[in-house]
């Protein structure tokens, strides 16, 4: 794996994407073979939902699992889930989606679900499960890249379009490579999107890269300095990594709004991303809201997981923190040392100048063309330093603070749960109060509300153990990912260590003869 | 609880830390010692002074006397005097070209020097603060792999000790940047200075000679004190002939002497950073081989 020293840094997930691609074909090919050898085939269709409990449903797990990590995740998965009807609603978008329509990267398994009955909910969410372990196994075979910053009108209206270009072959887009123009709100439109449907059933929707007043004035008003390149190099990594991070999610890029962001020429403008908007104003009253209701809440924490996964995040967020504020201080001090070292050189060239013994006068000039290569070495391995580690130190701590989002939205769906068999429990009572007192009129109508309420306790139960095993599944998938990130880009990192050090030694060794040439 | 064990079990490489830094500073006052030693050992008229012969031989403890606040007014003043007088006197030309030559040459080289010294010691503390950062981050990430409950924990634990070893290494760059660059530059600031001062004390010889031949001058003209003026004329001048020998003497010898020590501060400067960056790149491609083999 080559390292890549230059600061528009990442296509860096496209080495370890393709390694994996490998792998993923060869696990294919193992599923295809397990496939064919059992013609009784997992077919959704014939079997109902709740048959995903490990007794009757033994043979699919099996056959869908195309390495053992994921053979751990659906047994989990299926060991929780004991319910009726899963309520996949939430995830449907409201148009017609061709979501339900197989969009397995192999077509192997769609000829077969296109033969039974596709409109029954149980069917697609067998069928969605399978589509995101197919797709686990063959790496989405999606990649983007953001690029070509370019800024578009003037003053104070003025904004950055950048390029979205996706090399995909999944059947579900319209082509095989195809590219956008789309501006900063555009992502935030997208992420605001998606997590309006996801987050609140358990799903990590990854964070959109933070706003900044000041960089975003800055390129506005037309200062074309270092710094304000340095902003908009900064952001077009990251929105290139948020998008990454989201199509890795099987979830999430069956969304036809992630869909229509990536392919459609046109996008109606998000403005209620703006920040001093009114869509703004009451996105911050609401999350101000939720902190004083965080405090409020005291669950009954039945489960073990949940408590310790909250605390090992907890601890995370914390540990990642203290690494990221070192990992700043890296970059800042290898920055100066780097305009030091600079300094230096040009110094020592003026020593050598005045120098009147020819040999040491040579001698001092390259010792000062010497400390000027390595002023370079030093700013590229800030570079890196910066974009490679710093960043993903960055990006991880605002995913966990999603993954904190997605715990409290677990604790909401218990309260509301709880409030409704308080309420229950309410209008039973008023329930027996009106049969003594012999109201014949109310007391159908309230008898209509408990019907009403016993569906909402039933169905807010269902709701709490749906978001649990979703966050199970996620946090496990979160974890994996959280893995292979750090390992890949730390790797990366030392890499980058390593060229440094060579080219270090290339330039040491070039001055040694120099400095041994004094007579 | 586990920051506290965390600390703890860093004490130890504190401990060793504090040395390290102990030992560096006291390696580079030892080198000053010597190269001063060296300095007025080889010194022709310094070498027989009696205080240099007692000082190297005396095997019990020398009491020395420190400035008593009187001497160190009196410092003060000379210096002050001094440097006025120094603004008057360079003003004047001199006759002999290779004085001209040094005092045109040290004045500039002295500024320079004085320059590549500040940002020498700029760089070399920018290095030490690289160093420090090494050292928190490989604290932070050995708290990381304590605490991860995936199998990350020992990939964090390999990589916290690659910095914490490479940390090392890096100090110690700094540190020889310092003995054998920053040093250097300091000391032939001094240096530079010196001749500089050895440079004004023989004009203001020159001045005074001047002054005696015209005291001569007038003396004669009036006749009056002439074999006074003829003394005190004879006297100046031997001084000035005196001072202007050996002073010619030591800018050679501090020509001489600056291109050795810059020769060897360099080369040895050249070797250890290659020494370094190769140990360097030896530990990060060994963690390297460990991490890549466990993936």
């Amino acid at each position: 794996m080559a390292a890549e020293r230059e600061p528009p840094p990442l296509g860096e997930a496209r080495p370890a994407e393709l390694e994996e691609l490998e792998d993923g074909e060869e696990l294919f090919a193992s599923t295809v073979s397990t496939m064919e050898s059992s013609p009784s085939s997992p077919e959704p269709a014939s079997l109902p939902a709740e048959d995903l409990s490990t007794n009757s449903n033994g043979p699919k797990p099996t056959e869908i699992m195309l390495d053992d990590d994921r053979e751990d995740l659906f047994a989990e998965a299926t060991e929780e889930v004991s319910l009726d009807s899963p309520e996949r609603d939430p995830i449907l978008s409201p148009e017609p989606t061709p979501a339900i329509t197989p969009v397995t990267p192999t077509t192997l398994v769609a000829p077969r679900m296109e033969s039974k009955s596709v409109t029954s909910t149980a069917i697609f969410d067998r069928s969605r499960e399978e589509i995101e372990e197919e797709a686990n196994g063959d790496m989405f075979d999606i990649e983007i890249n953001v690029s070509d910053p370019e800024k578009v009108g003037d003053g104070m209206n003025a904004y950055m379009a950048y390029r979205v270009t996706t090399k995909t072959s999944l059947s579900m887009f319209h082509k095989n490579e195809f590219s956008v123009k789309r501006r900063f709100s555009d992502f935030l439109g997208l992420h605001s999107k998606l997590a309006t449907k996801y987050m609140h059933i358990g799903y990590i929707v990854p964070p959109a890269p933070e706003k900044s007043i000041v960089g975003m004035t800055k390129v506005k008003v037309g200062k074309e300095d270092s710094s304000s390149t340095e902003f908009v190099e900064k952001r077009r990594a990251a929105l290139e990594r948020y998008l990454q991070r989201t199509v890795k999610h099987p979830t999430l890029l069956q969304d036809p709004d992630l869909r229509q962001f990536l392919e459609s020429s046109e996008l109606p403008r998000a403005v209620n991303t703006q920040a001093l908007s009114g869509a703004g104003i009451l996105r911050m009253v609401n999350k101000a809201a939720d902190a004083v209701n965080k405090m409020t809440i005291k669950m009954n924490e039945s489960d073990a997981w949940f408590e310790e996964k909250q605390q090992q995040f907890e601890n995370l967020d914390q540990q990642l923190k203290k690494l990221h504020a070192s990992v700043e201080a890296l970059v800042c001090h290898r920055k100066e040392l780097s305009a030091n070292t600079a300094a230096f050189a040009k110094s020592a060239a003026m020593l050598g100048n005045s120098e009147d013994h020819t040999a040491l006068s040579r001698a001092l000039s390259q010792l000062a063309e010497v400390e000027e290569k390595i002023d370079q070495l030093h700013q590229e391995q800030a570079f890196a330093d910066f974009y490679v580690f710093s960043e993903l130190l960055g990006d991880y701590i605002r995913l966990i603070a999603a993954v904190k989002g997605v715990f409290d939205h677990r604790m909401k769906c218990w309260q509301k749960w709880q409030d409704a068999q308080v309420t229950l429990q309410k209008k039973r009572e008023a329930e027996a109060k009106l049969q003594l007192a012999n109201k014949p009129d109310k007391l159908q109508q309230a008898k209509d509300e408990i019907k009403e309420w016993e569906t909402k306790v039933q169905q807010g139960e269902k709701d709490f153990e749906q978001i649990s095993k979703t966050i199970r599944k996620e946090v496990g998938r979160f974890e994996k990912e959280r893995v292979k990130d750090f390992k890949t880009v730390i790797i990366k990192y030392l890499e980058s260590l390593v060229q440094t050090q060579q080219q270090l030694i290339k330039y040491w060794e070039a001055f040694l003869p120099e400095a041994k040439a004094i007579a | 609880m586990t920051t506290t064990l965390n600390e703890i079990k860093h004490l130890p490489t504190l401990a060793l830390l504090v040395c390290c830094e102990y030992l560096a500073i006291f390696k580079k006052t030892v080198a000053m010692h010597e190269v001063f030693l060296c300095r007025v050992a080889a010194h022709p008229i310094l070498r027989k002074d009696l205080n240099f012969h007692v000082f190297l031989e005396y095997n019990q403890d020398l009491s020395v006397r420190g400035k008593n606040k009187k001497e160190k007014l009196e410092d003060f003043f000379k210096n002050m005097v001094k440097s006025a007088d120094g603004v008057i006197v360079s003003g004047v030309k001199d006759v002999d070209d290779f004085f001209e030559h040094e005092r045109t040459f040290l004045v500039e080289y002295h500024n320079r020097v004085k320059d590549a010294s500040a940002k020498s010691d700029k760089m070399t503390r920018s290095h030490k603060n690289v160093a420090d950062d090494y050292n928190r981050i490989g604290s932070s990430l050995y708290a990381l792999g304590t605490q991860d409950s995936t199998d990350i924990c020992k990939f964090f634990l390999k990589v916290s000790e690659l910095f914490d070893k490479t940390r090392k290494i890096e100090a110690r760059v700094s540190a020889d940047e310092d003995l054998k660059l920053s040093d250097l530059l300091k000391y032939y600031l001094r240096e530079s200075q010196a001749a500089k001062d050895l440079l004004y004390r023989r004009s203001r010889s020159l001045v005074d000679y001047e002054n005696a031949n015209k005291a001569l001058d007038k003396a004669r003209a009036k006749n009056k004190d002439v074999l006074q003026a003829e003394t005190t004329q004879q006297i100046c001048c031997q001084k000035f002939e005196k001072i202007s020998e050996s002073a010619k003497q030591e800018l050679i010898d501090f020509k001489t002497r600056r291109v050795a020590a810059f020769r060897k501060n360099l080369v040895e400067l050249a070797e250890l950073e290659l020494k370094h960056a190769k140990g360097n790149l030896q530990l990060l491609q060994s963690c390297l081989a460990v991490l890549n083999g466990d993936t």
